[in-house]
């Protein structure tokens, strides 16, 4: 008399299971084919000499050496450090600012404050980059006639490895600063207001607040962002492409590890070397993330 | 109490000249771009340059329509970012669904993997995923840029915890009650409840592969199959000079990603913040 109700359960539990494996199932064929299986192929890949055609010799770890040896590597990790040094800080401090404004009770507008903000991350990168291309232009661009009411000459923002690295910053500060900022917000919302009504009552001012309450309750979110941006920094391609053009301009003031992993496989068809710079930059990724990640915990256990 | 409110009000200047300035700051490039795309090129050039708007918007679209196909970028736009967000939504709710509410061998191993895919780069398969496409002949054919994309690992993080917060457990053991099948179980009673994360999770999509420049650039190497993207690029690329109708180009293919926006930005943006914390 119970074998049948048992027997129910059993056959529900199975159907269960292989509902929750069907249902699952595309994701992982998908990050089979296009994540898992290209990843140990690349891996395969930079052991060889590859070239179009598919004529290919194993050198085993030749790549990785003429790696180390390429001064255009060298430039292309320096240039993306750079990079990713001048838009993260200012774009993270400004953030968490903006977000402590937006939070203020006595805020009038905050929709619109709020859309406003998130609005240039829906823009794409290349036209990111179009925009800030002719703002910076050396003869005529925007900011240079800022500059010269101030009484200063013209730069060649171009040409200059610093001007350059400048100009393709502000363009990922303009786009994720307003995200950034929405991100802490969301964090801001979950931290009790009697916290501040507390420090309030107890004589600390806003600025107080902000470094002490603030700051120390967003710092899983902060953490969050950070690795967030070392990982779209590393990677960073369509705006040094687009404002320095191939090759990252004449003396590669623009080149970044992508940029450069993109050329020697797309233009220069050496698919085993940019296999191999495709691994070193996913460990520099790594790397780079638990860097950060070890600061950023250190931060926290400061106070 | 005067010197109190004397200062609390400066400091309420100080706060919104702060904001506004900051807001006019994330305006104005979308501004300046339509000032110079409705501009002849010279007006830019000359010192001061212009501020207004021009009346030669449509003379400097014309000439991009001289020199992209742009129809058919925008309508290959629409086609891949559409279908996209249609199977990521449909697929991610789906898996979402399994990891929050059913219970099976291995998943929280299953899901601690999906995360931890999330952390390796594009770029990483880059090229044997483009060697892929081209064994399987999808070279210069949308499809290269759908298929792979018509599950992520974000959308089914994202969904697992819209799910797993917002449908309550007795109203799918209600349904199992009445006899439901577990797919009409999720076709019934989650997805109808789960409708202002679809709306979040939807744009985040459409917006990602509408913007989305690598891949494309890599796997679609025909003009009749170039997304808006890489026609803007072209754009760029070919005639440097002319600011203007580069610009004109710029607000045609930004327009229809504002538009969007604008009217989900409400929703957008609290489901953006709700999703963040749950």
């Amino acid at each position: 008399m119970l074998a049948k109700p048992l027997n129910r359960a059993l056959n529900q539990r199975i159907r269960d299971h292989l509902n929750a494996y069907l249902f699952i199932s595309p994701f992982f064929i998908l990050f089979a084919v296009f994540g898992v299986f290209p990843m140990i192929f690349t891996a395969w890949v930079s052991l060889h000499k590859w070239n179009i055609v598919g004529a290919k010799t194993f050198i085993g770890l030749q790549n990785y050496k003429f790696i180390m040896e390429d001064p255009y590597f060298w430039k292309s990790l320096y240039n993306t450090f750079s990079i990713w040094f001048l838009s993260t800080l200012p774009q993270l401090f400004f953030a968490l600012i903006l977000a402590f404004l937006l939070n203020q009770s006595m805020l009038k507008g905050r929709e619109f404050f709020r859309i406003s903000v998130f609005l240039p991350n829906i823009t794409s990168v290349v036209a990111v980059a179009i925009i800030f291309g002719a703002l910076f232009g050396q003869h005529y661009g925007l900011i240079n006639y800022a500059l010269s009411l101030l009484g200063m000459d013209p730069i060649d923002f171009r040409s200059s490895v610093l001007g350059t690295h400048l100009a393709i910053s502000s363009m990922v500060m303009w786009r994720w600063t307003g995200y950034n900022a929405i991100i802490y917000l969301a964090g801001l919302q979950s931290i009790p207001n009697d916290l501040y009504e507390a420090a309030t009552i107890d004589g600390a001012t806003k600025r107080q607040q902000f470094f002490f309450i603030t700051i120390p309750l967003l710092r899983p979110m902060i953490i969050f962002t950070i690795i967030l941006s070392t990982i779209g920094g590393m990677q960073i391609f369509a705006e040094p492409l687009m404002f320095s053009g191939p090759g990252g301009g004449s003396q590669g003031q623009g080149l970044t590890i992508t940029l450069l992993l993109y050329e020697e496989a797309f233009a220069r068809q050496a698919f085993g070397y940019a296999s191999a710079i495709a691994w070193m930059l996913f460990f520099i990724i790594v790397a780079f993330s638990l860097v950060n990640m070890f600061f950023a915990k250190k931060l926290q256990s400061a106070d | 109490m005067t010197r109190l409110s004397a200062s609390f009000n400066l400091g309420r200047i100080g706060f919104y000249t702060f904001l506004i300035l900051v807001t006019a700051l994330s305006v104005f490039p979308f501004y300046w771009m339509y000032i110079i795309g409705s501009n002849v090129t010279a007006a830019i050039n000359q010192f001061p340059p212009a501020m207004i708007p021009g009346g030669r918007f449509i003379e400097n679209l014309i000439k991009v329509y001289e020199n992209v196909n742009f129809n058919r970028a925008l309508i290959n736009s629409f086609v891949v970012s559409a279908t996209l967000t249609v199977s990521v939504l449909f697929f991610c709710s789906l898996a979402g669904f399994a990891f929050a509410k059913l219970n099976f061998r291995g998943r929280n191993v299953l899901f601690a993997f999906l995360v931890g895919s999330m952390m390796v780069p594009t770029q990483l398969g880059l090229i044997p995923s483009y060697m892929i496409i081209s064994k399987l002949g999808w070279l210069d054919d949308l499809r290269a840029v759908i298929i792979p994309g018509i599950a992520n690992a974000f959308g089914i993080f994202w969904m697992r915890q819209y799910i797993s917060s917002s449908v309550p457990n007795e109203l799918l053991e209600a349904g199992r009650i009445d006899g439901c099948s577990t797919f009409r179980l999720f076709w019934n009673i989650v997805v109808p409840a789960i409708r202002p994360g679809y709306a979040t999770l939807g744009i985040i999509t459409f917006m990602g592969s509408w913007n989305d420049f690598l891949w494309p650039l890599v796997v679609l190497k025909d003009r009749s199959v170039h997304t808006v993207q890489i026609a803007l690029k072209n754009l760029n690329g070919a005639y440097y000079q002319d600011f203007s109708m580069i610009l004109a180009g710029t607000v045609l293919a930004t327009l229809p990603i504002l538009v969007i926006f604008l009217l989900f930005s409400k929703q957008f943006i609290s489901g953006l913040t709700e999703g963040a914390v749950k």
